[in-house]
């Protein structure tokens, strides 16, 4: 019976092996995708158990973890949760969502390749692993002065130090408080969560950097006068039609200007003027002047159609390609199919200001460790030069006009030279149009370049309300960060 | 000059002392390790537990030394040690589910354990010789099919968690199963080698496969329908799975026939089909162990899922004991204590957790090869392959090599009929190996010429 007994054994062997086998599958092979189901509660336990790293607004932390005396191990508590909301994002059962909770979530939760010697140090010194810091761009002040003009509107501000690109300000309102969703009790977040994500004003919405980007209007016009001047065809004394519509090629329609005034007695304004006063006729011609392309190559070198991240990843603004002349006439108002977000046009400000140089938009300033070495520092980055520095000298001394004596007048400081520009961007005809404005200043060595939008709020066809509106929210922000 | 006599034959009890205070030092040490990984502190009563603990593995080597000396040194190590590690993983799910020592599960099994070693230790003193068993050989098969099918009696049989394999008397719950598993084992033995001659009289010859007589079909039909009404009615395939292998196991060795094993496992999977065509519960158990992650699947369990993912948390060397969240499976302690370990131990601590089964079985099948006489060779097989196969099914089942069932991992698991029976069934192969490793008087060399003396030995 020895023989069937050998046999035997090598089944055993077999058996053994299959389980060998299984085990290897489950543990090493398929471990990883089991790690990151959904619904791994273990998974989520370690991660909320970790220490999560703040988020800090000059020495000020706006989302921190507290130790909670749950499973959980640690609660995540947001300081001043709704100025700051799009900035943090949330960090609930559904993970870490918007915001830098979610663009950060490896360097917040500490598995960043970027701290692997220090996660190699805490596995031989046996200290639990920590997340890094995030110290922000942001000013409090001027995020404040935004968030303040905003109240109780819809909209969005962005504020940029225009040599660096630094972020200063990211506000979109309305807002809501990510603690709410923060919690520990299932059911509670997911039915807040669920008003959140219902509410037909979007709060959880980032309309400043990733919204359903909005019509640029009249703030567009600077980028087509930067076309034309770069073209080198046109000077800022050049003479362009100027009456109360612009006769179009190809349809029956024309081109209005707002109000539906002239923009001059004579029928006839030079650049500068039309920029004063926002003149539609002068643009629309300008812009078919030059031809689509033209356009579109200025747009580009602003950063129009580039998919940055500052960390979050910023919506692409776009001009429309393939446009006949009518729509070029529109596009070059700022109508027609273009579509920006406010940062883009806080860029197109800081452009102008910085010499034609556009800076990398940016929100993290440093990446501090937990033992408060600094392990990643922001550096400035150029993306592109938009127009060259005579170019954007003229463009300023425009804007500067605009401000002194046209329709950005509420913009201004006393004491400040500032640069601005307004807009009233009509979306859909028998609504209330967005008002717009971009500014900089100081004009001669800008410390701060700014975009406000105000949804619905300008009444449509006027320039002067759209500068009513929003100019006001510019000037408080520029106030803020002068005064500093 | 060639010396005549073979060299003195090695008990190796010293070998199993060694080994033994290794067994019971890697225990401690876990414990200690749970203690301070899971409360921060020395975990409660550690030397006297561990000393305890060490007190009765030393108690049963000391039995081993005056009663089977030349039992084999392995076991007793291998057997210690997994009990020990389910000890201290036991004592770590009270720790997360928030049970004080003294309430929890892990006091009660170390009372299990150490009434399963004196029960063992009661073995290997009464039963002086292995053979003896073979006198009980049918008493065996009644109380074995007997207990087998006690769970379907009204009153005392319960339905637990969809499996009806327990009975329950008073406040005395019991799982006959595995008690039944070691009668039935020495039943097969016994019952086999007395038949194995007539079972092997070659019948027609189909396929290349000497096929055996149809008369001859009828203890193979009668175990079947045994093991099917364990699947059906008790719902238990894990114990159905067991059994029948084990006979078919046995019946081949008895034989060596591979036509019984191609006869065994064409009516099991036959069996087991209709079965699953049939009744609900199987369908369900096959849907959880090939889709487990689907939305009907986790609809009706998640415990498997669970598992899988408590093993997938631990990775290649695992959390550590005391530092992963095995207490988030159920059963943690018991049925999928398997995941248990490997979450905290990982896939290296798991591999080393079967490499110590392979070893006891391997040092069962050894002891089959060794002995002399058929009844022992057969009883060692069958015991040895029964805690493979029962290895393989809870293993299996926990990692999705085939369907889940409700076996518990022998000497691992919580629950004290399991510890009764599965030490038992060692003390048993301890028995058999001690008869199987003893050297034969010589013939012409007994008493008196055995003494040797200083004047006749070579220097």
């Amino acid at each position: 019976m020895n023989a069937p007994v050998r046999r035997l054994a090598l089944l055993v062997a077999a058996l053994f092996g299959s389980l060998l086998v299984s085990t290897t599958l489950i543990q090493y092979v398929f471990a990883a995708d089991l790690n990151a189901r959904a619904d791994n509660r273990r998974t989520l336990l370690s991660t909320y158990a970790r220490d999560r790293g703040d988020i800090l607004v000059g020495q000020t932390p706006i989302a921190t973890s507290e130790p909670s005396d749950d499973e959980f191990k640690y609660q995540r508590i947001y300081a001043e949760g709704p100025l700051y909301a799009h900035v943090t994002g949330f960090y609930s059962f559904y993970g870490a969502s918007g915001g830098l909770e979610q663009a950060e979530d490896s360097l917040l939760s500490g598995s960043s390749d970027k701290l692997f010697y220090r996660r190699v140090s805490d596995l031989f010194t046996g200290r639990k692993p920590q997340g890094a810091n995030i110290e922000t761009t942001l000013d409090p002040a001027v995020q404040e002065a935004a968030a303040r003009g905003l109240d109780g509107v819809k909209g969005a501000a962005v504020a940029l130090d225009p040599s660096t690109g630094a972020i200063l300000a990211l506000v979109s309102r309305p807002t809501y408080d990510p603690n709410s969703v923060s919690g520990h009790d299932l059911e509670e977040v997911e039915t807040r969560y669920a008003a959140l994500n219902e509410d037909p004003d979007t709060p959880l919405v980032d309309r400043a950097i990733s919204g359903d980007l909005y019509p640029p209007g009249s703030v567009f016009k600077v980028v087509t006068a930067a076309a034309g001047l770069t073209s080198g065809d046109v000077t800022p004394d050049s003479v362009l039609p100027g009456g109360a519509f612009l006769e179009l090629p190809q349809t029956d329609a024309t081109l209005p200007n707002h109000d539906n005034v002239p923009c001059s007695p004579t029928g006839e304004v030079t650049l500068t003027e039309a920029m004063v006063v926002s003149c539609n006729p002068a643009f629309g011609q300008l812009g078919m002047d030059i031809g689509a392309e033209a356009l579109q190559d200025q747009a580009a070198r602003f950063g129009f159609g580039d998919a940055v991240s500052v960390p979050m990843p910023v919506t692409p603004s776009s001009v429309p390609s393939d446009m006949n002349e009518p729509q070029l006439a529109q596009a070059s108002i700022g109508q027609y199919d273009v579509r920006v977000t406010p940062l883009q046009m806080a860029m197109v400000a800081a452009a102008v200001g910085n010499n034609g140089r556009v800076m990398k938009p940016y929100l993290d300033q440093s990446v501090i460790g937990s033992d408060l070495s600094v392990i990643e520092s922001a550096g400035r980055t150029e993306l592109s030069e938009a127009v060259p520095s005579e170019v954007a000298g003229q463009l300023r001394d425009m804007m500067v006009d605009v401000v002194q004596r046209g329709t950005g007048t509420l913009a201004q400081i006393p004491g400040v030279e500032v640069a601005g520009k307004t807009g009233t961007a009509e979306h859909g005809t028998g609504r209330k149009a967005h008002a717009w404005f971009i500014a900089f200043a100081p004009a001669d060595d800008p410390e701060i370049a700014v975009a406000v939008i105000v949804e619905d709020a300008a009444a449509a066809g006027s320039e002067i309300s759209g500068g009513q509106v929003a100019g006001p929210i510019a000037r408080q922000m520029m106030e803020a960060r002068l005064n500093e | 000059m060639s010396v005549v006599s073979s060299p003195a034959p090695r008990k190796g009890r010293n070998i199993e002392l060694v080994l033994l205070l290794g067994a019971v030092g890697i225990v401690g040490l876990a414990y200690l390790n749970v203690g301070l990984a899971a409360l921060g502190t020395v975990p409660p009563g550690i030397f006297a537990l561990t000393g305890g603990y060490l007190a009765v593995a030393i108690a049963m080597h000391l039995v081993l030394r005056w009663r089977a000396s030349y039992a084999d040194p392995l076991m007793l190590p291998i057997v210690t040690l997994l009990n020990g590690l389910g000890l201290v993983m036991i004592y770590r799910i009270d720790i997360a589910k928030g049970r004080s020592i003294t309430e929890g599960v892990a006091l009660k099994q170390l009372m299990w354990s150490a009434l399963a070693v004196a029960i063992a230790a009661g073995v290997i003193i009464v039963l002086r010789d292995h053979r003896l068993l073979r006198r009980y050989t049918y008493l065996a098969g009644v109380l074995g099919f007997g207990l087998l099918l006690l769970p379907l009696l009204p009153v005392i049989g319960t339905s637990e968690f969809g499996s009806r394999i327990w009975i329950r008397i008073g406040p005395m719950s019991f799982q006959p199963g595995e008690v039944a598993k070691l009668l039935l084992a020495i039943f097969f033995a016994g019952y086999l080698v007395q038949t194995r001659d007539a079972l092997s009289v070659a019948g027609r010859k189909v396929l290349g496969m000497t096929l055996p007589r149809a008369r001859d079909l009828g203890p193979i039909l009668v175990a079947w329908g045994a093991s099917l009404a364990v699947l059906v009615f008790e719902r238990d395939l894990g114990s159905s799975l067991l059994f029948f292998g084990l006979f078919v196991a046995m019946l081949y060795v008895a034989t060596e026939r591979i036509s019984w094993i191609a006869i065994g496992l064409t009516l099991f999977v036959a069996g087991a089909y209709v079965a699953y065509l049939i009744f609900g519960h199987v369908q369900t158990r096959v849907l959880l162990w090939l889709d487990t992650f689907s939305p009907d699947a986790l609809a009706a369990s998640d415990q498997l899922a669970k598992g899988l993912m408590g093993m997938a948390a631990g990775g290649m060397v695992g959390t550590g004991l005391g530092r992963g969240r095995p207490d988030l499976t159920y059963f943690a302690e018991s049925d999928f204590i398997i995941p248990s370990f490997g979450e905290e131990m990982g896939m290296i601590g798991l591999f080393a957790l079967l490499m110590l089964y392979a070893l006891l079985v391997e040092r069962g099948l050894r002891t089959s090869l060794g002995t002399r006489d058929g009844f022992g060779k057969l009883l060692a097989a069958g015991l040895a392959f029964s805690l493979a196969l029962q290895c393989f099914v809870v293993v299996g089942g926990v990692t999705r090599v085939i369907p889940l069932t409700g076996l518990t991992m022998p000497f691992l698991s919580s629950g004290g009929s399991s510890l009764l029976a599965n030490w038992t069934l060692v003390a048993i192969l301890l028995r058999i190996s001690d008869h199987a490793r003893r050297p034969l008087p010589e013939v012409g060399q007994s008493g008196v010429a055995d003494a040797q003396t200083q004047v006749v030995k070579m220097p």
